[in-house]
C-alpha cells in the first residue's frame, strides 16, 4: 500500500509508531501531489517552506516524547477562503490576490496546535460562490474520476485533493452544499456540521448565516476525528455554540434501533435514475444493519433554492462589499479619484457569478423590495427549519441524494445557471434550517463517476450521522476506490 | 409676514467612554498615531468577526434607565450598508429594527419653559474612522483608530420649539450621560455629536413642514448659530413662495451659514439587514435590575439635595449639579469647610469665570478643592480679608498653587497688630482734615474713602470692617 493511500488515522499512526518520519511523510506527500496536481489542478498554492518547517517542529516533538495531536504529522489541504496566517488567501478570487493574513482562522489554529500540517490552499469557486469550481479566477479544477468532469463545488478543490490522493484529508466549507456535493461528486466522505458548532473565525463569509467550515476525508471515522478537533465554541465568533460535542464516544454503535426516514419528494421528477437506486440500496444497507426505514412527506423543498440564494446572495453583497480597492488586494491601475477606484476595482476584480449575486443580493435588500424578497425568504427559512424539527421528531436521520446527477461535464454548467441551481435542491435546506449533513459514496454510474448519499441530522447530532456512515463504511467499500489517474501518474 | 414656528428633532450621538472598542479589544482612547489602535476585527479584515463588549449594552441600559426609556428584552444588530474609505467593511453595525431602548423622555427647564422631551429610540453602533486630506501631496489618508468605537444614538421626538429648548436638553442629556460616567462628552473631540432636524410651519398648523437635517455642529453655540439661521433661511424659501426641499446640509459655523450636502431623492439606500455574525441580544430583567441598583445619583436627584440638605436656591443648586464635575468639586470642598452657601458663592462666581474659559463647551478645574478650602478657612478665620482671597484664588487657580504658601511669600496675612490698625487709622484722619470735616458736617459717605486710605496704608492686608468702626469710633 502506498503512503498516499493511508488514511488520515492510519498515516498518524505510522507516524507515531515511527514506521516513517514526519519529514519523509511531507516530501513524499509534496512531490506525489504537485505530479498529481499537474493533471487535477485541486492546488492555488503549495506551502513547501511552511510545511517543512512545521514537519521538523512536529518530529522534533514526537522525538521529545511530548504529547501531540491524534493526527500529528498529517498533511492536509485548507480551502483557499480560510486564513492562514502569513500565507496567500484569496478565495480563488482576483480582487483579493495577494492578500496576506495576519491571522490564522480558528480553525487553522487548532489543527496547527493539533500538530497537523497544512501543505496549501486548494481551489473553489470564486468566494465559494458556484457548483463546479469553474468560477474560480485562477484555474478550472478536474474531478479526478473523469478528467473532462467537474469535482463539484465550492469546495472542489479539496474534494479532489482527497479523492486523488494528493493530501489525507482536506478542509472545505459549506454554505449551500459546498462540501456535501463535491465530495459526493468526487466519491469521498464530507461533513458539513451544525451551524455554530464550528468557529466561522477566519473564514471569508460568503452567506455569513449559512457557512460552516468541515472535513473531507476518504472515511467517516476520519471525518469524525477531524471534526471533533476543530469543533466547540469560540469566543471569536458569537455565532459558535458554548457546548461541548462529542462524537468518537459513539463512533462505533452501529445503527441499531435508529429510525431513518427517506422524504418521498426527494425521489421524484429530475433525480438519476442511477442515483436514485443507489441510495435506495444504501437505505437497504442501514435497514439490514437493524435500522428502521421508511418514507415521509418533507413539505417546503420547492422552496429552499429560491429561499437559499436570496439569503446567501444577499448576505453576500453586504459580506464583499468591503473589496473595494482601498485597504488591501486589487486596485484597478487605471482607476483615478474615489468613485473611479470603487467601480473600476469590483468591475475588473470580481467574476460574473460573484457580479451577478452581488446584483441579485442588493437588489433583494433594496428599500421596496426588502419584505418581498429578503423578508419573505426568511420566513421561508423558519418554515424549512420547523418542516425539520417535525421530521426530527420522528426520525434519527434523513437519507436522500446530495444531487441529482453525478458531475457534470466542465463547461455544461455554466451554460444554463438556473439548472445549475436547481441541482443544490438537496442540499441547501440543511444550510437553511442549519443542520449537519454528512455526504458519503455510495455507488458509481455506468460512466464509472461516483454517487453520493447524504444523510441529515438534527442539529448537533454529528455523533448519529458519522456513526451511521462508520457503519456504512464497514458493510461497503465504495470509499476504498480510487481513480485510475492516480496510478497512470505514478506510472510515469 | 406669517409668524412661523419651529419644529424640531434631535440625533445625538454620544461616544462611549469604554476602555475598549465595541466588538474587538483594541483603546478607545482618543487622538494616538494614525493606525495604532485598530486590529483586523475593527478594520474588518476579511475573515474576522465582531464580538460584543458587554459594557456598551450596560452603559446602553443604564441611559436607557436614566432616560425613562423602556428597555427592550431582545435586541439586535443590524448592517447599515454604504460604501465610503472611513467605513472598512463598507457596512456599519448599528440597530434599525431591534433598538436597546425605546420611548423615554427627559425634563427640561429654561427661563420660560418646562417641559418633556420625548426621547424616540436609543441604538447601539459603532463609530468609522476619519480621513485625512493631505494638501502636500494631495492626497487622502484613511485613520482607522476610531472605527469600532463604541456610540449611542440618542434619537428625540420632534418635540422642540425653541433653540433654547435645544440647548437645555443637550446641556441635561450631557449632565445624565457625564454622571453616569458613560462618556465624557467632549464635543471639540466627537464624543458628543448632535444633528438637528428642522422644520418650520405657520403657528397653529397641526402638520409638519419640509425638514432639514443639518450637520457638523461642533459646539452649543454653533447649534444655536445654525438653528437661527436655518430658520431663517426655510421662512424666507416659504414667504417668497419656494419649497424647503427635504435635504441634509452642512454648516459652516465660520462663514456662518450651511450649505446642501445631499437631497432626498439622492439619498442612500442603506439597505439595512440583520447583522447574522452577532447573536442577539438578551435582556432579562435581572441584569436591568443590576444596572438599575448601581446607577449614581442623577442630576435631578443631586438638585434636590442640594435644595433640601444644603439650602441652596433652586437656580443655584441646578447651576452647579448641571455639571458633574462642578458638583463633585462643591462635594469635596464643602466636606472640609461644611458652608455650602460659601462654597456655592464662589463656585457660581469667581471659579465660573475661569473654570468655562473660552467659546468651546468645555469645563477646567486646574485647583485641588483642598485648596479652595484653604482659601475659604483662611477668609474665615480672618487671616485675610475676603478681597484678598480672591486675588489669591485667581493666582493660585492656574499653577494649583497652595493658598496659604502664597498668602505667606506674598506677605497678604492681616495685620494682627492692633496698634499698627489704630495708628494708621490715627494718621489718616489727621492727614485729611478736609473730608473729617465733611464728615462731621454730616457727610457720611466720605467714610468710604477714608477706609480706602486706611486699606491702602495697610497694603490691604486688614479687615475693612475692623476699620470702619474704628474710624466711627474716632470719629464720634
Amino acid at each position: 500500500m502506498a503512503f498516499y493511500e493511508w488514511t488520515p488515522l492510519e498515516t498518524a499512526s505510522k507516524i507515531r509508531n515511527k514506521e516513517i518520519g514526519v519529514r519523509e511523510l511531507l516530501e513524499a506527500t509534496l512531490a506525489h501531489a504537485v505530479k498529481v496536481d499537474n493533471e487535477i489542478g485541486a492546488f492555488l498554492r503549495f506551502e513547501n517552506e511552511y510545511a517543512l518547517k512545521k514537519a521538523d517542529e512536529v518530529q522534533a516533538k514526537i522525538d521529545r516524547g511530548e504529547q501531540v495531536g491524534t493526527l500529528a504529522g498529517v498533511p492536509f489541504g485548507l480551502k483557499d477562503n480560510i486564513c492562514s496566517k502569513g500565507m496567500e488567501t484569496c478565495c480563488a478570487s482576483k480582487i483579493l490576490g495577494g492578500f496576506y493574513p495576519p491571522y490564522d482562522a480558528t480553525v487553522m489554529k487548532k489543527l496547527d496546535e493539533a500538530d497537523v500540517i497544512m501543505i496549501g490552499k486548494t481551489n473553489m469557486d470564486e468566494f465559494a460562490m458556484g457548483s463546479t469550481t469553474e468560477t474560480s479566477y485562477y484555474k478550472a479544477t478536474k474531478n479526478p474520476w473523469g478528467l473532462d468532469c467537474v469535482p463539484g463545488g465550492s469546495s472542489g478543490g479539496s474534494a479532489a485533493a482527497v479523492a486523488s490522493r494528493e493530501v489525507p484529508f482536506s478542509i472545505g466549507s459549506d454554505t449551500g452544499g459546498s462540501i456535501r456535493q463535491p465530495a459526493s461528486y468526487c466519491g469521498v466522505t464530507g461533513l458539513k456540521p451544525t451551524y455554530g458548532a464550528v468557529s466561522r473565525f477566519g473564514l471569508i463569509a460568503y452567506g455569513s448565516s449559512l457557512d460552516q467550515i468541515g472535513p473531507i476525508a476518504t472515511t467517516a471515522r476520519d471525518c469524525a476525528e477531524i471534526f471533533e478537533m476543530i469543533c466547540g465554541y469560540d469566543e471569536m465568533d458569537s455565532t459558535s455554540m458554548p457546548m461541548e460535542i462529542k462524537v468518537l464516544d459513539q463512533i462505533d454503535d452501529g445503527v441499531k434501533g435508529l429510525k431513518i426516514g427517506i422524504p418521498r419528494s426527494y425521489f421524484g421528477e429530475g433525480l438519476d435514475p442511477q442515483v436514485r437506486d443507489a441510495v435506495l440500496k444504501a437505505a437497504e444497507v442501514f435497514e439490514k444493519s437493524g435500522a428502521e426505514v421508511e418514507e415521509f412527506d418533507l413539505s417546503m423543498l420547492d422552496y429552499a433554492v429560491p429561499a437559499y440564494y436570496i439569503i446567501a446572495s444577499a448576505e453576500a453583497s453586504s459580506n464583499l462589499s468591503r473589496f473595494d480597492g482601498v485597504k488591501y488586494g486589487f486596485r484597478s491601475e487605471s482607476a483615478e479619484g474615489l468613485r473611479d477606484i470603487y467601480l473600476k476595482t469590483r468591475t475588473e476584480g470580481f467574476g460574473s457569478e460573484v457580479k451577478k449575486r452581488i446584483m441579485l443580493g442588493a437588489f433583494a435588500l433594496s428599500s421596496g423590495y426588502y419584505d418581498a424578497y429578503y423578508n419573505k425568504a426568511l420566513q421561508v427559512k423558519a418554515l424549512i427549519k420547523k418542516a425539520f424539527d417535525d421530521a426530527f421528531a420522528k426520525y434519527d436521520m434523513i437519507l436522500g441524494p446530495v444531487a441529482p446527477t453525478t458531475a457534470p461535464k466542465l463547461g455544461e454548467s455554466l451554460k444554463d445557471p438556473l439548472a445549475m441551481y436547481l441541482s443544490d435542491i438537496y442540499t441547501v435546506s440543511a444550510n437553511l434550517a442549519g443542520l449537519p449533513g454528512l455526504a458519503l459514496p455510495c455507488g458509481f454510474s455506468r460512466e464509472k463517476m461516483p454517487i453520493g448519499m447524504q444523510l441529515l441530522a438534527k442539529a448537533f447530532d454529528e455523533g448519529k450521522l458519522l456513526r451511521a456512515g462508520v457503519l456504512y463504511q464497514r458493510e461497503t467499500a465504495f470509499h476504498e476506490k480510487m481513480p485510475a489517474v492516480i496510478g497512470e501518474v505514478g506510472e510515469e | 409676514m406669517k409668524d412661523y414656528e419651529m419644529v424640531i428633532g434631535l440625533e445625538v450621538h454620544t461616544e462611549l467612554s469604554t476602555k475598549t472598542k465595541i466588538f474587538c479589544s483594541c483603546t478607545t482612547e482618543f487622538g494616538g498615531e494614525p493606525n495604532t489602535h485598530c486590529c483586523p476585527i475593527c478594520t474588518g479584515m476579511p475573515g474576522v468577526l465582531p464580538k460584543l463588549n458587554k459594557k456598551v449594552v450596560e452603559y446602553g441600559i443604564a441611559v436607557g434607565l436614566a432616560t425613562n426609556c423602556s428597555i427592550t428584552p431582545y435586541g439586535k444588530f443590524d448592517r447599515k450598508n454604504y460604501f465610503y474609505p472611513d467605513l472598512p467593511k463598507a457596512y456599519q453595525i448599528s440597530q434599525l429594527y431591534l433598538p436597546i431602548c425605546r420611548d423615554g423622555f427627559i425634563e427640561i427647564e429654561g427661563k420660560d419653559f418646562k417641559k418633556k422631551i420625548g426621547i424616540h429610540e436609543i441604538h447601539m453602533e459603532e463609530d468609522a474612522g476619519k480621513l485625512i486630506h493631505d494638501p502636500i501631496f494631495d492626497t487622502t489618508r484613511a485613520d482607522y483608530n476610531r472605527c469600532g468605537v463604541p456610540l449611542l444614538e440618542i434619537v428625540s421626538e420632534p418635540d422642540f420649539r425653541s433653540a433654547d429648548e435645544v440647548i437645555a436638553y443637550l446641556e441635561t442629556l450631557k449632565a445624565i450621560l457625564q454622571y453616569l460616567g458613560v462618556s465624557d462628552c467632549k464635543m471639540q473631540e466627537g464624543s458628543l455629536r448632535a444633528d438637528v432636524n428642522l422644520s418650520v410651519r405657520p403657528k397653529g398648523q397641526t402638520e409638519f413642514g419640509t425638514r432639514t437635517e443639518m450637520k457638523n455642529l461642533n459646539s452649543f453655540r454653533s447649534i444655536a448659530r445654525a438653528i437661527a439661521a436655518e430658520k431663517k433661511r426655510q421662512i424666507e424659501v416659504l414667504e417668497s413662495g419656494e419649497k424647503v426641499v427635504q435635504e441634509t446640509r452642512r454648516w459652516d459655523d465660520d462663514a456662518g451659514y450651511s450649505y446642501a450636502m445631499r437631497s432626498k431623492e439622492d439619498a442612500q439606500d442603506y439597505r439595512y439587514f440583520p447583522e447574522p455574525d452577532l447573536a442577539p441580544v438578551e435582556i432579562s430583567e435581572e441584569w436591568k435590575a443590576e444596572i438599575r441598583a448601581t446607577l449614581p445619583m442623577l442630576p435631578k436627584e443631586r438638585r434636590n439635595k442640594y435644595i433640601e440638605e444644603f439650602g441652596l436656591s433652586d437656580y443655584d443648586a441646578g447651576l452647579i449639579t448641571g455639571i458633574k464635575a462642578l458638583a463633585d468639586y462643591f462635594d469635596d470642598v464643602n466636606a472640609i469647610v461644611n458652608d455650602p452657601k460659601e462654597v456655592a458663592n464662589w463656585l457660581l462666581g469667581s471659579f465660573m469665570r475661569v473654570a468655562k474659559e473660552g467659546e468651546d463647551d468645555s469645563f477646567r478645574i486646574l485647583l485641588d478643592p483642598d485648596k479652595l478650602a484653604k482659601i475659604i478657612a483662611m477668609i474665615k478665620t480672618n487671616k485675610i480679608n475676603r478681597n484678598t482671597g480672591k486675588d489669591v484664588f485667581f493666582a493660585v487657580w492656574k499653577d494649583n498653587l497652595d493658598p496659604e504658601v502664597y498668602v505667606e511669600e506674598h506677605d497678604l496675612a492681616m495685620v494682627g497688630d492692633d496698634d499698627l490698625v489704630k495708628d494708621t487709622v490715627a494718621k489718616i484722619l489727621a492727614e485729611n482734615p478736609k473730608t473729617v470735616e465733611q464728615y462731621k458736617g454730616g457727610k457720611t459717605k466720605v467714610l468710604g474713602f477714608l477706609v480706602g486710605q486706611c486699606m491702602k496704608e495697610l497694603k490691604g492686608k486688614a479687615d475693612p470692617g475692623t476699620i470702619n468702626a474704628m474710624l466711627r469710633e474716632s470719629l464720634k
